[in-house]
């Protein structure tokens, strides 16, 4: 639930991961007892241990029948489990200050426990109950299926939401990308107690689960603790096969008809996989055009020029099977077509010309340096660590992170830009947006 | 918490309620001291990564405004980006941007905040832009007028387009009779479009000194470094002569129940929201204000607080029920109680439960399991915010700059763990009256959309 905002932020806070500090930082290479691989970060200034991992097999493994099946199997978790109900399950978590929490994405389920160091045999012991024997009662499932409609319909009205469901809709029709993780309201209602063991049964196994743990905890300990939590887990999962795709749509726009006084945009289209060679050189472009500082020029000519916006950005994403790169915006109705008219000569300038190489210097100097700035609480090292893994970029990344930077040429970089923007762009827009129609025909 | 808002496109960081901002007396060794000019500072050592966090803290909000110039506190916060007679606009942005830094800035009723989170060598570098530009600010119509559309879109996106800010919009503006807290900090619409340049730069110069600043520093930085950095930088800025006091009209004794209904189109999910007045940290007599934040935790904070487990879990009345407290608020403050009834309850119906939940604590008070519990999780929290450079310099600048010392804050765990279930249940009776409170509901306005299909 969100809560009354106290304070206003005015200006956009950059989410980064660039190099530099961090290799104060040594990652241990551990092995359980039961064989299991994780990286640890031993962390000895806070008495508490974090840990963060991620299960291959999120909400692309759902049925487009039952969508939202993985979403609410990682809701149902802390549910209850084992011999304890929900309410018992709750209590022992709070009455140790535990923290656990469980996200869907498209590929992977990713969660996090953090525990203080007197409690954390009790917190890994909780974990292991949930991933191993979650209790999916009937009362619980039917409060948070309730919860989870709730917050559907919410969304039905909600133009960020409406914006976004019809981008990746139309990005890709008939993927399970496609699909929003929560599923909808047709199907929500549908899923059963057996749809939600057989995605447990299917994905939460040893063989595709990536481990990290940063505090104060020594190799022995860690393997210790790791095992208690997924020892008692399967060897191997069961997939189903995931088709790769690319965004199709570019070039259409798609208005969405909705009742409010600013109107949401989002933009997107081809993006780059994760391990192609150029994709250093496309996430250096692509902080010059839309990343999150002040100094982008999307910012600059959306915001700070023409006051069209609070807020406009884009950003690589990038998934198993397909990547894009994907922003948004949200401007008043009677000058949408000004905002979106500048972000579309933007992105084609940034295609035809690419940086300069005074942006380009600029953009490296920023990456390499707000890497450590990723890497200063034990949450952010142990979802960093993760996600390393599973990029799989080896376990020297953030030491090489910093040459790869630098290695980015002005020609690579101009290559790189025309290849990610050259194709054109999906945009859907929800609101009342003067003067703008739906264009380009459906495919 | 900080309350995180999202946009469809960005991450926007906000918002200080009270509870996670906590340490222990054990946590880190902060120094505190004051330069000549005024400026207090405080340092809060960190080694374990080479970057700071640093916070320049104003001691001017919202509240502070001249009424009908509602928004101008957080007008100027943005425009304090647009440069100074040393530095043009952007440069500051500009070489965060290249030391690999970042930076933001927020506004609150009590408080305006400028932070940027630099590599450590770097510290003097920011230290020295942002003590030029606590009196060197520059401002033309050809930045100003335009960052004055980008606030109105940040209204519509916070508010305009999000109707339960609405209603606490509704309810703030019901709930303050007399105290400025009842205007919202982005301002009313028709009052900013109207902000000036002039309107700006006299807030400023009113406001913006030394002398009315807290510097928050954490991280890998050692207390004589900072000082001898700070004596450098903002030590040249000299002090304002005539600093007014902050006094603010206080609110009348409360005696009337207050309810109103807003209806928005678009909501698909009626909700129901109730705010108190009662006392904040700083107004609060000594334990009370503790007292609220343990009782905000009992009441509606997580899946076993009272109001979670008897509306939602055991009645399923309700898809959402919470409770919280600010204590950080240099005048009185607000408590609030939030629920969503399940499809088929009225809020009428869900009213009446709730109720009955209060009832329940201000007759038989909290037992012990459930007071522990709640210790336990505020003092863990404490602990867990040492993990957090930025949540500590968060908490300290937020405590100085509405009433609290650093003391205060160094104490925090012992105070929650001296709370008794007695001083909870007079909490709740003495405060969680109905004739201090506004309750907003939220629902569909079917008229309208008919209207709007046509």
């Amino acid at each position: 639930m969100s809560r009354l905002v106290f304070c206003l932020i005015s200006v956009v806070a950059a989410l980064t991961v660039g190099a530099g500090a961090a290799s104060a930082m040594t990652i241990e290479k551990v092995v359980s007892p039961a064989g299991i691989q994780a990286w640890l970060v031993r962390e000895k200034a806070v008495p508490l241990v974090t840990l963060n991992y991620a299960f291959h097999g999120g909400a692309s493994q759902d049925e487009a029948d039952n969508a939202g099946t993985a979403h609410l199997a990682a809701d149902m978790l802390d549910e209850g489990a084992g011999d304890l109900d929900s309410k018992s399950f709750h209590e022992r978590l709070e009455n140790h200050a535990i923290e656990m929490t469980f996200q869907v994405g498209r590929d992977h389920l990713h969660g996090s426990l953090r525990a203080l160091n007197e409690h954390r045999d009790e917190a890994f012991d909780l974990l292991n109950l949930a991933l191993t024997r979650p209790r999916f009662d009937a009362d619980a499932l039917e409060r948070v299926r309730g919860q989870e409609l709730a917050s559907l319909q919410r969304d039905t009205t909600n133009p960020n939401d409406l914006a976004s469901r019809r981008w990746w809709e139309t990005a890709f029709p008939g993927h399970p990308y496609g699909r929003e993780t929560k599923g909808t309201l047709e199907t929500v209602p549908r899923i059963t107690v057996d749809n939600l063991r057989e995605y447990v049964r299917r994905v939460f196994a040893r063989n595709e689960l990536t481990v990290s743990i940063v505090g104060d905890v020594d190799a022995k300990t860690a393997g210790a603790l790791i095992d208690r939590a997924f020892a008692g887990l399967p060897s191997k999962n069961d997939l189903k096969p995931v088709a790769d795709a690319v965004p199709a749509g570019l070039g259409r726009r798609i208005v969405i008809n909705v009742d409010v006084p600013q109107a949401v945009v989002t933009f997107g289209g081809q993006g780059i996989a994760r391990n192609d060679p150029e994709f250093m050189a496309a996430y250096v472009v692509n902080h010059i055009l839309g990343g999150g500082s002040f100094s982008s020029r999307l910012y600059k000519e959306v915001r700070e020029k023409r006051g069209l916006a609070y807020g406009v950005s884009d950003s690589l994403v990038w998934f198993k099977r397909a990547a894009v790169v994907l922003g948004g915006t949200a401007t008043r109705a009677d000058r949408t077509a000004d905002a979106l008219a500048v972000i579309e000569q933007e992105v084609k300038r940034m295609a035809v010309e690419g940086p300069t190489p005074d942006e380009l210097a600029a953009a490296k100097s920023f990456l390499k340096g707000s890497y450590a700035l990723g890497l200063d609480t034990s949450a952010k090292i142990a979802a960093q660590l993760t996600q390393i893994q599973i990029d799989n970029l080896g376990i020297d990344y953030i030491q090489r992170r910093g040459a790869l930077i630098d290695a980015v040429t002005i020609e690579d970089a101009k290559r790189v830009a025309q290849r990610l923007y050259g194709g054109g762009l999906l945009v859907t827009v929800a609101g009342r947006p003067k003067g703008l129609t739906s264009t380009g025909t459906p495919e | 918490m900080f309350a995180k808002i999202n946009a469809s496109f960005i991450a926007l960081v906000a918002a200080l309620a009270s509870t996670s901002l906590a340490a222990e007396q054990t946590g880190p060794d902060v120094a505190d001291f004051t330069l000549n000019n005024g400026l207090e500072l405080v340092i809060i050592p960190d080694h374990r990564a080479p970057v700071v966090t640093h916070m320049i803290w104003y001691k001017v909000g919202a509240a502070d405004e001249t009424p009908g110039k509602s928004g101008l506190a957080h007008f100027l916060e943005h425009l304090m980006f647009k440069g100074t007679g040393k530095n043009p606009a952007g440069k500051f942005s500009q070489v965060v941007a290249r030391i690999g830094g970042q930076e933001n800035a927020f506004t609150a009723q009590d408080y305006t905040g400028y932070y940027q989170r630099v590599p450590s060598e770097q510290l003097k570098t920011v230290m020295e832009f942002e003590a030029d530009r606590m009196t060197g600010l520059q401002l033309t119509d050809e930045v100003v007028l335009p960052e004055r559309n980008v606030i109105l879109e940040e209204q519509n996106q916070r508010v305009g387009n999000n109707p339960r800010a609405r209603l606490s919009e509704q309810i703030d503006a019901a709930l303050f009779l007399n105290h400025p807290y009842g205007k919202p900090v982005i301002g009313w619409r028709h009052e900013m479009e109207q902000l000036s340049r002039d309107d700006a730069i006299g807030f400023y110069r009113r406001f913006y000194a030394p002398n009315n600043a807290v510097v928050v520093i954490a991280g890998d930085i050692d207390p004589a470094r900072a000082r001898a950095l700070a004596e450098e930088t903002y030590g040249q800025v000299a002090r304002h002569a005539a600093l007014a006091p902050r006094v603010r009209p206080l609110e009348p004794p409360p005696v009337a129940v207050r309810s109103l209904t807003l209806a928005d189109p678009r909501v698909e999910m009626p909700a129901m929201q109730r705010e108190y007045l009662v006392p904040s940290f700083a107004t609060a007599k000594r334990g009370e204000s503790d007292a609220l934040e343990v009782l905000a935790h009992i009441l509606g904070s997580g899946s076993s607080s009272r109001l979670y487990r008897t509306l939602v879990v055991d009645k399923q009345i309700a898809v959402a029920a919470e409770a919280w407290y600010d204590s950080n608020e240099l005048d009185p403050s607000k408590f609030g109680i939030h629920g969503a009834p399940r499809p088929g309850i009225t809020l009428p119906q869900l009213e009446a439960e709730t109720d009955a939940v209060i009832a329940q604590v201000i007759d038989k008070g909290v037992n012990s399991e459930e007071l522990e519990r709640t210790k336990t999780r505020l003092i863990a929290d404490a602990v867990y915010a040492q993990d957090n450079q930025a949540s500590m310099a968060r908490w300290y600048g937020t405590a100085l700059t509405t009433g609290a010392t650093v003391n205060d804050v160094r104490h925090w765990s012992d105070r929650i763990r001296a709370v008794t279930a007695d001083q909870v249940r007079d909490a709740a009776r003495q405060w969680l009256d109905k004739r201090r409170s506004v309750t907003g509901y939220l629902i569909k306005d079917v008229s309208q959309q008919a209207e709007k299909r046509s």
